[in-house]
């Protein structure tokens, strides 16, 4: 009682705090951690300083060789080797089913009941992805030699972990339903894949193909840097004989293709889905 | 009066035509455009061989030279973590100036411009270009990484500020805030944990980028696995891409568990 007629606005002035000690304490930590680990890099990281000081200048008097782009140089080389990069592209996607159909059917919990085989197959969609694509292209050229053939490859495989883990996902989220009743008319395994899995990933598997193409129009204009075919190639000579006309010309063109294949992409997601 | 309006027969699994000469256009194109790049089934197979003989100089990946490749894992660490650090310092105001929500069009058309062009070069073709202009090293590959990252989460960051509730920031200027007050009292709190996720996902794969700038001269670990490459000493090359692929499971693995602990 004494308490209250002492000061009753007390309660009212109470100091309201968002989180607990303990969660400050260790929200704390984590801004620690990462300021941390940015001063660690800046202090250590192998920079020349002189390097540092005139990158400005360095970058303006390369786009300045830049201008204006050298037009005449782009038929016939540079267009034909956009024509293989977009072919090496389209095949990579393609061929990346292959591989990518199999090992999303086993990756799957629900088509594929063993456990063991699972794993095994997410073990193989991860180590597809955590190796570049062109460190793949380096690894197929060394097998192939030089050319397209090795930039398909070096796509093609870099594209199954990436399409076998979004179709797996897909395929894990279907309706049991359809299968169920598939399997209860007495329908083989193929026709319960077809007619009861296929109709439901279908939109899922159309969208996924055409996304990856697009990031494949982008990474096979690099393949041709280790030797792997398409504009790369152009590029890379055109950079080791300091030609920055020409180099300019074949970046926009990379620029554009690439702008247009992600409108195309674009376009036919909203047509299909 | 013949009873004709039946139905007619419904098919239980119609045909789909127009599906069908699609995967056949797609099956002519692939043998055709194959043909084209001289992919034929002979080279598939010498290839085959080829990559047999391949694995097996890679076999026993050799690890004698660890501190060569520590150093170059450390230093590609140190590329990702510097490129991302700038590039969400940079990317910050920059998808805040290209919500059309918030920035007057004339505002974010340009800067939407920007981020596209940052988006479309491969980071690669940015690291060489880098590499010619500012020289060898671990700059080069910073500054390339700074210019994916920018492409990337600037456009996350004015993706979802354009999706936030403008009810908040009507309010909040309607106290008479200022444009910073908004964007710290209305804006920031409607998408930080976004804006966290986002970061996360590109530290990811600035890391797994970084690990390959090296491969046209800009610093990290990818130089030294080009080294070995050209040199034919695939077992140090297996040794590189084991221990690149252990470094990216364990970042996956703790950006896996601070994602799960945000949430």
């Amino acid at each position: 009682m004494n308490s209250i007629t002492h000061d009753p606005v007390a309660p009212l002035r109470r100091e309201w705090q968002r989180h607990t000690p303990a969660q400050r304490i260790s929200r704390w930590l984590v801004w620690l951690v990462c300021v941390a680990a940015v001063v660690w890099a800046i202090r250590s990281i192998d920079i020349i300083p002189e390097f540092l000081a005139d990158a400005p200048e360095q970058m303006g008097d390369m786009l300045v060789r830049m201008w204006p782009p050298d037009l005449s140089h782009y038929y016939p080389e540079v267009h034909n080797a956009l024509i293989e990069t977009l072919h090496i592209a389209t095949l990579g996607t393609v061929f990346c089913f292959v591989l990518a159909v199999p090992l999303a059917l086993l990756a799957a919990r629900n088509i594929c009941t063993i456990r063991p085989l699972n794993a095994l197959a997410q073990l193989g969609l991860v180590a597809s992805r955590s190796v570049n694509s062109l460190v793949w292209a380096l690894l197929f050229v060394a097998i192939f030699g030089p050319g397209a053939a090795a930039g398909v490859f070096a796509i093609a495989f870099r594209s199954v972990g990436f399409v076998g883990k979004l179709l797996a996902e897909a395929l894990e989220e279907a309706n049991p339903g359809p299968r169920e009743a598939l399997r209860a008319a007495g329908a083989p395994w193929g026709a319960e894949m077809l007619k009861g899995v296929w109709p439901q990933v279908q939109p899922a598997f159309w969208g996924i193909a055409l996304f990856r193409w697009d990031i494949n129009v982008r990474e096979s204009a690099v393949l041709g840097l280790v030797g792997a075919g398409g504009i790369g190639l152009v590029l890379d000579d055109a950079i080791n004989f300091f030609q920055w006309e020409r180099v300019s010309t074949v970046l926009l063109a990379i620029l554009v293709v690439v702008l247009l294949a992600e409108i195309v992409v674009n376009r036919i997601r909203t047509r299909l889905i | 009066m013949s009873a004709t309006t039946s139905q007619p027969r419904r098919l239980a699994f119609a045909p789909n035509w127009a599906m069908r000469a699609a995967l056949l256009v797609l099956a002519i194109y692939t043998v055709w455009a194959s043909t084209r790049l001289g992919l034929t089934w002979d080279r598939v197979v010498h290839g085959m061989g080829e990559g047999g003989r391949l694995l097996a100089r890679m076999v026993p990946p050799n690890f004698e030279r660890w501190q060569l490749l520590l150093e170059g894992l450390l230093e590609s660490l140190q590329i990702a973590v510097l490129a991302s650090a700038i590039g969400i310092l940079i990317s910050l105001p920059l998808g805040v100036l290209a919500a059309r929500n918030l920035s007057p069009l004339w505002i974010a058309g340009p800067v939407r411009a920007v981020i596209a062009v940052c988006r479309s070069l491969h980071y690669v073709i940015v690291a060489i270009l880098f590499v010619k202009a500012i020289g060898f090293g671990a700059l080069a590959g910073t500054a390339a990484l700074v210019v994916a990252s920018v492409g990337f989460i600037a456009k996350l960051f004015a993706e979802a500020i354009e999706e936030i509730s403008m009810k908040q920031v009507e309010a909040i200027r309607a106290t008479g805030a200022g444009v910073m007050k908004v964007l710290a009292y209305a804006v920031l709190p409607q998408v930080s944990s976004r804006f966290i996720g986002f970061c996360l996902y590109q530290l990811d794969s600035n890391l797994r980028n970084s690990t390959l700038v090296g491969i046209v001269g800009a610093g990290g670990i990818g130089g030294t696995l080009f080294a070995a490459f050209k040199r034919f000493d695939y077992d140090f090359v297996a040794a590189i891409l084991l221990a690149i692929i252990a470094l990216i499971f364990l970042a996956e693995i703790i950006s896996g568990r601070v994602r799960a602990a945000l949430r």
